[in-house]
C-alpha cells in the first residue's frame, strides 16, 4: 500500500477540439487533504472530471489505489471507492432529501450511527428530510452534496468548489465539516477559489495554470511565501477572502 | 489575371468537385432540358417536370437541413400554399397572368409570414420540440386545408385552367420542330424547367455567399456563432423565411403543371417523408444532392416499381416464399427506407458527399 | 413546482410542500364544465367513457415514449413501429384461441385479451431491445441523426407489416362477451372502454408505485433529471437505459393491442396515425413526467370527445389548440422535470 492514494501521471485531455490537459502529474497522499488551486479555466475541474472518467484521457495514466483506473467506466471507478461531489452539486431537485441520499448508499440501507453523525454536521438535512431538495437553499444543496459523498465511507472524496456563492457564516460551517472530515483519516483532494478555506484545510498543494501542474508542495510553505501566492495565484492568499 | 469565368460567377464558385458527380449532372441537366424531344410521350414529360418541381423542393428543405441544421416537418405547407395560391387564384378569377401573378404574391407573403412567425416562437426552443411543433402545426394546416371547402375545394381539391398559352390546345408553330409539335405542355414544361434552373442557381447564391457561411456556422455550434455576435435566432429566421419561400414558388410550379391542387398532392406527410429521404440519400448540405435524390427518387418512384414487379413474378412463379412480397412493385418504399437509413448511418454525406470523398 | 426557498439560517421554519395539483384537476373541471355544455347527462356519461378509455390508451402508448426522452434524450420518432406492431401480433394470439373470442363468458374473452397482451408485449419487447441496439445505440446525443434514423426505421417497419400480413386493413373482431353497453338509467357504457379505463388505471398505479417506492423507480427519476450524476454515484445507468426502452416499447404494444380493438380494424399505418398525438400528449405533460403524460392523454380525450359531439369541425385541430394553450400557461408542459 502505497504512500499516494492517487496518481496522475502525464495525464491528457482533450475535449473536442481543444486541448485542456497538457500532461498533469502529481500525487493525492493518502489521509491528507489536498488542495487543488489556479485561476479560472485552469483545468481544475477537467481534471477533477477526468479522474472520475467523466472525461476520458486521451494520454497518460490514473491510478488510484496502485489500480489502473483510466480506461474505467463512471459507474467503475465510484465502486471502487472514490466518491465526486461536482461544481454544480449535482443535486436530484425532483428528489426528497432522503431520496438523494439513499441514492448515494450504494450498500441499500444508510447506516444510522453515520447517519447521525451526518446531520452532526449539516443539521438542516435532518429538517429537510423528506421534503424536496429542491426546495434547499444554495447552502443546504451543497451541504447535501457532501452528504451523499460520505454517507458510506470513501476512501477518496473529489469535491469541485463547496464554497462557490456561499455566505461567509455557511463557508464557516463548511469549513468546519471539512475538518471534522478530516479527523476521520478519508483522502480529499479539494478544488478551491477561497483561499482562506484552503490555507486553513489543506495539508498540501497543487497549482494549476493552463491545463498544467506549475507548484506541488506544504500548504505551509506556500501559505509563508507571499512572494510565490503572487506568482502562482495572482494575489495574496491574505487578500481573498 | 486569369480571364473571369462565366461558369464560376453562373455556380457561385460551387463546384461540384468530382468529375463523376458534374457528369452526372451535366447528363441530368441536358436530358431534363431536352426532354421532350429526347423521350417523347407523356408520361416522360410528366417525369421529367415532377423532377424539375423536386430539385426545387427538396434544395428548398436542404437550405433548412443540411446549411442550417434544422429539422422542420412544415416544408409540404408551403408547399401547398404555393400550390393553393394558384389553385385559388386560377379557380376564383379568369385565368390570366395577372391572377396568377396576384395568386403567387399572395402565397409568397403568406408563407414567409408563416415561417416568421413559427420560426421567433420555435427557434427559441430545443430542435426537438421545433420538429415536433412543425409537426404538429402542418398537421393542422393539412386537417385546415381539407375543413375550408370552399376556399379550399376540401378533400376533392381544386381542378382550373390556366392561362391559355400554357394550355395543350394552344401551338406556338403550326409545324413541328424536330419532330415534336411545341403546345402549351411544352411551353409550360419549359417555364417549369428555366425556373427551377434559376431559382436552384440562386440558392446556391445564397449558400456561398456571407450569409451562407454564417448559416453554416450557426449550425456546426450556434454557441460560439453567438459568441461572435451573429443573432442566431435572426439568421435561423431568414433561412427559415427563404426556404419556405422557395418550397412556395414549388409549389406554384407543381400547380400550373397539374393544373389541379389537393390535400394529397401537397400536404400530406408521405410528401415530406419523400423529401427526407431524397435530401438525406442525395447527400444534405450540398444542394447538388437535391439535384441527384430528387431525380433517383422519382425515377424510382415511376419506373423502380415496373422493374421490381418483374422480379417480382418472376420469383413467385419459381415458387420461393417470401421473396415475392419483398419485391412486390408497391415495397418500393421499403428498399428507399432501407437506403435511407443506411444512408444517414454510413453516408452521412450522402451519394453527392460519398463522390466527392472518393475523388480526394 | 413552486416552494417556498428556506433561508440560510438553520432555525427556518420548513417550507410549505405544495404538491402541484391544479394541472390533475383540469381533468375533473373539464368534464364537468362539459356537462351543462352537452346538456344530456346519460350522453355526458357516454362520452365521458369514451374520452377516459382513449385517454388511458394513449397514455399506455404515450408514456414509454416521455420516458425515453427524459431519461436517455432520445425522441423515437417512429415509436409508432411498437404501436402498429402490437396490434398486428395480436392475430397470432387469436389464431388459436378464435373458439374463447366467439364464446359468451366475459371471462374467457378477458383471457383472450390478456393473451394478446402478453404475446403483443413480449414481441414488442424484443422489438424494442433490436431496435435500440442497431438503431439507437449508433446515434446516442446526436438529435438530427435520431429524428432522420427512427423516422426511417418506422417507414421500413410499416413497409414489412405490408409485406407479412399483406396491404389491405385487417377486420379485428372484438370478443363476444365484451361487445355491447352497460346501462345505468339512460347512460350507456360500452363494456369494452370500461375495461380498457381499468386496464390504464391499474397500469398507471404499477406505474407509479415503481417509480415512487422502488430503488429502480428512483434510479430512473434521477436519471431523467441528471444520468451522469448517477453513473457517478456508482450505477451503471446505460442498463438501464436499455430496460426503459424495453418497457417503453412493450407499454406502447399494450396500447396497441387495446387501440386496434377499439378500432376493430388493423392498417399497417395505425401507429403513424397516432404519432403525432401522441408527440401532443407528451409536450402538453412535458418531456419525461408520466404523470404529466396521464394528466395530457386524459385532457386530450376529453377535448377532441366533447368538441368531436359539439363542434365537429373543430375535433380533429383540438387536440393542436389544446396544446398551444396549455404551452401558453406553462411553456415546459404541465409537470416539468427539473433538468439539469
Amino acid at each position: 500500500m502505497s504512500d499516494a492514494m492517487l496518481r496522475l501521471e502525464g495525464v491528457h485531455t482533450h475535449i473536442g477540439r481543444y486541448h485542456i490537459l497538457h500532461g498533469v502529474d502529481f500525487t493525492v497522499p493518502r489521509g491528507q487533504l489536498t488542495m487543488l488551486l489556479g485561476r479560472n479555466g485552469a483545468g481544475k475541474t477537467t481534471t477533477l472530471r477526468t479522474i472520475m472518467g467523466l472525461w476520458q484521457a486521451s494520454k497518460g495514466r490514473v491510478i488510484f489505489d496502485d489500480r489502473d483506473i483510466t480506461a474505467l467506466p463512471t459507474p467503475d471507478i465510484a465502486c471502487s471507492g472514490i466518491a465526486y461531489v461536482p461544481e454544480n452539486m449535482g443535486i436530484f431537485a425532483d428528489l426528497t432529501v432522503r431520496e438523494n441520499m439513499i441514492l448515494a448508499a450504494r450498500e441499500g440501507e444508510i447506516d444510522p450511527h453515520r447517519l447521525k453523525w451526518i446531520f452532526g454536521l449539516f443539521p438542516a438535512l435532518e429538517k429537510f428530510w423528506s421534503l424536496a431538495a429542491g426546495s434547499l437553499s444554495g447552502g443546504q444543496k451543497q451541504m447535501l452534496a457532501i452528504a451523499r459523498a460520505i454517507v458510506e465511507p470513501r476512501q477518496l472524496l473529489l469535491i469541485d468548489e463547496p464554497t462557490k456563492g456561499l455566505a461567509p457564516a455557511i463557508i464557516m460551517n463548511m469549513i468546519q465539516a471539512f475538518k471534522e472530515l478530516k479527523s476521520t483519516g478519508v483522502t480529499i483532494l479539494l478544488v478551491e477559489q477561497n483561499f482562506l478555506a484552503a490555507k486553513m484545510l489543506g495539508d498540501t498543494v497543487a497549482v494549476m495554470d493552463d491545463g498544467r501542474i506549475v507548484h506541488r508542495g506544504e500548504m505551509a510553505e506556500l501559505a509563508e511565501d507571499k512572494v510565490l501566492q503572487q506568482k502562482l495565484l495572482g494575489l495574496s492568499m491574505d487578500a481573498h477572502q | 489575371m486569369l480571364p473571369a469565368n462565366p461558369l464560376h460567377s453562373l455556380l457561385s464558385g460551387d463546384y461540384p468537385r468530382s468529375r463523376v458527380l458534374a457528369a452526372t449532372l451535366f447528363i441530368i441537366l441536358v436530358c431534363l432540358a431536352f426532354a421532350p424531344f429526347l423521350f417523347p410521350g407523356s408520361q416522360p414529360i410528366n417525369v421529367a417536370a415532377k423532377i424539375c418541381v423536386f430539385v426545387i423542393l427538396v434544395a428548398s428543405y436542404d437550405l433548412l437541413l443540411g446549411y442550417t441544421g434544422i429539422v422542420s416537418f412544415a416544408h409540404t405547407m408551403f408547399y401547398g400554399i404555393g400550390g393553393y395560391g394558384v389553385a385559388i387564384a386560377m379557380y376564383n378569377f379568369s385565368p390570366t397572368w395577372s391572377a396568377m401573378g396576384i395568386g403567387v404574391v399572395a402565397a409568397l407573403i403568406l408563407s414567409m409570414a408563416l415561417a416568421l412567425v413559427i420560426g421567433l416562437f420555435s427557434l427559441r426552443v430545443r430542435a426537438i420540440f421545433f420538429a415536433m411543433i412543425t409537426l404538429a402545426v402542418a398537421s393542422a394546416f393539412a386537417i385546415l386545408a381539407s375543413q375550408l371547402n370552399e376556399i379550399t375545394g376540401g378533400e376533392d381539391g381544386r381542378s382550373y385552367r390556366i392561362p391559355e398559352m400554357l394550355r395543350p390546345g394552344f401551338r406556338l408553330f403550326d409545324e413541328p420542330v424536330l419532330g415534336v409539335m411545341i403546345n402549351g405542355r411544352i411551353l409550360t414544361y419549359y417555364l417549369i424547367f428555366f425556373s427551377a434552373l434559376i431559382l436552384f442557381l440562386l440558392a446556391l447564391r445564397v449558400v456561398n455567399s456571407p450569409f451562407g457561411r454564417v448559416l453554416q456556422a450557426i449550425r456546426e455550434n450556434d454557441f460560439r456563432a453567438e459568441a461572435l455576435g451573429y443573432r442566431v435566432l435572426v439568421y435561423r429566421s431568414i433561412a427559415n423565411c427563404l426556404s419556405a419561400g422557395m418550397a412556395t414558388l414549388a409549389g406554384v410550379l407543381m400547380a400550373i403543371w397539374l393544373r389541379y391542387t389537393g390535400p394529397d398532392t401537397t400536404l400530406s406527410f408521405a410528401i415530406m417523408i419523400d423529401i427526407l429521404l431524397m435530401v438525406v440519400i442525395g447527400g444534405m448540405g450540398t444542394l447538388y444532392g437535391a439535384v441527384l435524390g430528387a431525380t433517383i427518387f422519382i425515377l424510382a418512384q415511376n419506373y423502380l416499381q415496373v422493374l421490381m414487379g418483374e422480379l417480382s413474378d418472376a420469383l413467385a412463379a419459381a415458387g420461393i416464399p417470401l421473396l415475392p412480397a419483398l419485391f412486390h412493385a408497391d415495397r418500393w418504399l421499403l428498399w428507399l427506407g432501407i437506403l435511407f437509413v443506411l444512408s444517414v448511418y454510413f453516408f452521412p454525406v450522402g451519394i453527392v458527399g460519398k463522390l466527392r470523398q472518393l475523388r480526394s | 413546482m413552486t416552494v417556498a426557498t428556506a433561508t440560510a439560517a438553520d432555525n427556518a421554519t420548513l417550507p410549505k410542500v405544495k404538491i402541484d395539483w391544479l394541472p390533475a384537476m383540469l381533468v375533473p373541471i373539464l368534464a364537468l364544465a362539459a356537462l351543462p355544455l352537452v346538456g344530456s347527462f346519460s350522453t355526458w356519461v357516454t362520452l365521458t367513457v369514451a374520452a377516459l378509455a382513449m385517454g388511458m390508451m394513449i397514455f399506455l402508448m404515450a408514456s414509454g415514449l416521455t420516458l425515453v426522452f427524459g431519461l436517455m434524450d432520445v425522441l423515437n420518432f417512429g415509436h409508432g413501429v411498437f404501436i402498429s406492431f402490437g396490434a398486428y401480433v395480436s392475430l397470432i394470439a387469436l389464431g388459436p384461441l378464435a373458439g374463447w373470442v366467439a364464446s359468451d363468458n366475459i371471462g374467457l374473452n378477458i383471457l383472450v385479451l390478456l393473451a394478446c397482451i402478453a404475446v403483443a408485449m413480449l414481441v414488442t419487447g424484443g422489438l424494442g431491445w433490436a431496435f435500440e441496439r442497431i438503431v439507437i445505440r449508433p446515434v446516442y446525443g446526436q438529435h438530427l441523426k435520431q429524428i432522420l434514423i427512427t423516422m426511417g426505421g418506422m417507414i421500413v417497419a410499416e413497409q414489412m407489416i405490408h409485406v407479412i400480413w399483406g396491404a389491405s386493413p385487417i377486420p379485428l373482431r372484438l370478443p363476444e362477451g365484451l361487445r355491447g353497453a352497460i346501462v345505468i338509467g339512460d347512460a350507456a357504457m360500452e363494456r369494452y372502454r370500461v375495461i380498457a379505463v381499468v386496464l390504464g388505471l391499474l397500469v398507471f398505479g404499477a406505474m407509479h408505485v415503481m417509480l415512487n417506492r422502488t430503488k429502480i423507480g428512483l434510479l430512473i427519476r434521477a436519471g431523467v433529471e441528471n444520468a451522469e450524476m448517477v453513473e457517478a454515484l456508482g450505477y451503471r445507468i446505460r442498463r438501464l437505459f436499455v430496460g426503459v426502452f424495453i418497457a417503453g416499447s412493450a407499454l406502447a404494444g399494450l396500447g396497441g393491442v387495446l387501440w386496434a380493438f377499439y378500432r376493430q380494424t388493423l392498417t399497417a399505418g395505425m401507429g403513424m396515425e397516432v404519432n403525432v398525438l401522441i408527440f401532443i400528449v407528451i409536450i402538453i405533460g412535458g418531456l419525461g413526467s408520466v404523470g404529466g403524460c396521464f394528466v395530457g392523454a386524459l385532457l386530450v380525450a376529453l377535448v377532441a370527445n366533447y368538441t368531436g359531439f359539439l363542434v365537429p369541425k373543430l375535433a380533429l385541430g383540438s387536440s393542436i389548440m389544446l396544446m398551444v394553450l396549455i404551452l401558453l400557461w406553462r411553456p415546459q408542459g404541465l409537470y416539468p422535470v427539473a433538468k439539469r
